[in-house]
């Protein structure tokens, strides 16, 4: 089970009010866990990732155990702690203007 | 007694609006959607408890939102809008190539007869339609893929498709104005589309009079008279008689004749409402008073109406989607500010009451006559 934190504004929009959790094929990767996450909350499409390109969106970010790994290969597995669900994976809306 | 709500759209949230006939007291919900940018929100003529709202975040992308029982309840339906084909290229503010992409959808207008039917205009400039309720959306790629097409080049505020109007006789017409590319027209349900803009003549370009590139901020109409075109073109106001095969200028005695929005009176096809503005360089109302302009001629000869507007020190915008009217008698008018003002006639422009003043800056009004 991999527990996903979303910002305010997709919590709201995916109707939930805390940590999404997710049942993803192992072994679990951003990918998998988005494709995941959209397939539970469809309205959630097109909000991390591009509708027509599948690339994150500039403003979008994904941390994990305290560590930035937006840049890291969508394919790459998880952190072991967010396998095992011990630490969410965490959906970031990056800070922007002033 | 029949009422009114209005659909009001900011840059933080969406807002609804309502009041019985009398249009003296007002019930406000909201925010919804908040934090939220809603460029517009609008109602079925068909159906109206169906609403359709365009919510967007410069991090998250496009959101679209419906309705089912007036604004009480939202789903979001689709939120996919893939140009047709191979996207191809538009002019950038410099003048080189650069590809479509979409940003945002700046205006939602429902079919006249069918609540599923909806068009989307979009930025990059593009016309969508949708028939399942909002559920899935196609382009209308014969308007981009005009010969003009990769010409088009965006105003300040983007290279937005703003302005949608369905002929209420013949739903095989349709005009579209887009920033800064001019006006469309299509005579064959959005198979296929020309440039409307003889007649325009824009100092910023070239060759003044040329066949697109003007920017056309808006357009309204009555739809008794649906050949009858009034647009705020970026400057000068405009009249056309023939569905927009030719343009004459009616600025007649505005003090600017920059501006936005443009609206007519429900019950009188000649009364036209703009609200000048000082200029594309400053965003404000002449000599900081805010004045509506009417028109009761159809154009040049312009009335300032004042009473309940600010005539000192007021320095707010109003949008190009921001004015609308209701159909009640005598006919309601409506505009909000940037400044988050929302103003109210109940007596076709004569005298002014602000419903809300500090809602966050205003995106977009739409008036719904309830029965």
């Amino acid at each position: 089970m991999i527990r996903v934190a979303l910002p305010h504004h997709l919590r709201a929009l995916a109707g939930v009010d805390r940590e999404v959790h997710l049942d993803v094929q192992a072994p679990p990767t951003q990918r998998a866990v988005l494709d995941a996450l959209e397939a539970s909350y469809p309205a959630l499409r097109g909000t991390i990732r591009d509708h027509a390109t599948a690339e994150r969106r500039a403003f979008v970010r994904f941390f994990a155990c305290g560590r930035d790994i937006t840049l890291e290969s969508a394919d790459d597995p998880l952190p072991e702690a967010v396998q095992s669900g011990a630490e969410p994976f965490r959906v970031v809306g990056a800070m922007a203007g002033g | 007694m029949s009422g009114v709500r209005l659909l009001v759209g900011t840059r933080k949230g969406a807002f609804v609006l309502t009041s019985d006939g009398s249009r003296d007291e007002w019930d406000v919900k909201g925010p919804l959607f908040a934090g939220w940018e809603i460029y517009h929100v609008n109602a079925s003529p068909a159906d109206p408890n169906r609403l359709y709202a365009s919510q967007s975040s410069g991090w998250f992308g496009q959101i679209l939102q419906r309705s089912d029982d007036g604004g009480q309840t939202w789903e979001p339906v689709g939120n996919e809008f893939a140009y047709d084909g191979v996207p191809g290229t538009h002019q950038w503010y410099d003048g080189t190539q650069h590809p479509w992409e979409f940003a945002r959808v700046w205006h939602l207008e429902p079919s006249l007869t069918d609540p599923d039917t909806v068009f989307a205009g979009v930025e990059d400039a593009a016309l969508f339609r949708s028939v399942d309720g909002g559920h899935t959306w196609q382009e209308h790629s014969g308007l981009r893929a005009h010969q003009t097409g990769e010409h088009w080049q965006p105003g300040a505020g983007g290279l937005c498709l703003h302005t949608i109007l369905i002929h209420p006789d013949d739903p095989q017409r349709m005009v579209v104005a887009i920033s800064a590319a001019g006006v469309f027209r299509t005579d064959d349900g959005g198979q296929t589309w020309r440039p409307i803009n003889r007649g325009l003549r824009s100092q910023e370009l070239p060759d003044e009079d040329r066949e697109v590139g003007h920017c056309v901020h808006r357009i309204a109409m009555n739809p008794s008279r649906p050949d009858v075109l009034f647009m705020q073109k970026h400057w000068d106001v405009m009249r056309s008689d023939d569905g927009g095969e030719s343009w004459h200028e009616v600025s007649g005695n505005l003090p600017s004749d920059f501006g936005f929005p443009i609206g007519v009176h429900a019950h009188e096809p000649d009364t036209v409402y703009v609200v000048p503005i000082k200029s594309d360089s400053e965003h404000v109302p002449p000599e900081g008073r805010l004045r509506v302009y009417r028109s009761r001629t159809g154009g040049n000869e312009w009335e300032a109406l004042t009473r309940g507007l600010p005539q000192s020190h007021c320095y707010v915008n109003v949008l190009r989607d921001a004015m609308a009217v209701d159909g009640l008698d005598p006919c309601g008018v409506y505009f909000g500010t940037t400044g988050g003002q929302v103003y109210a006639s109940s007596d076709a422009g004569d005298n002014w009451t602000p419903i809300v003043r500090d809602f966050p800056a205003v995106l977009s009004v739409e008036a719904q006559t309830l029965p």
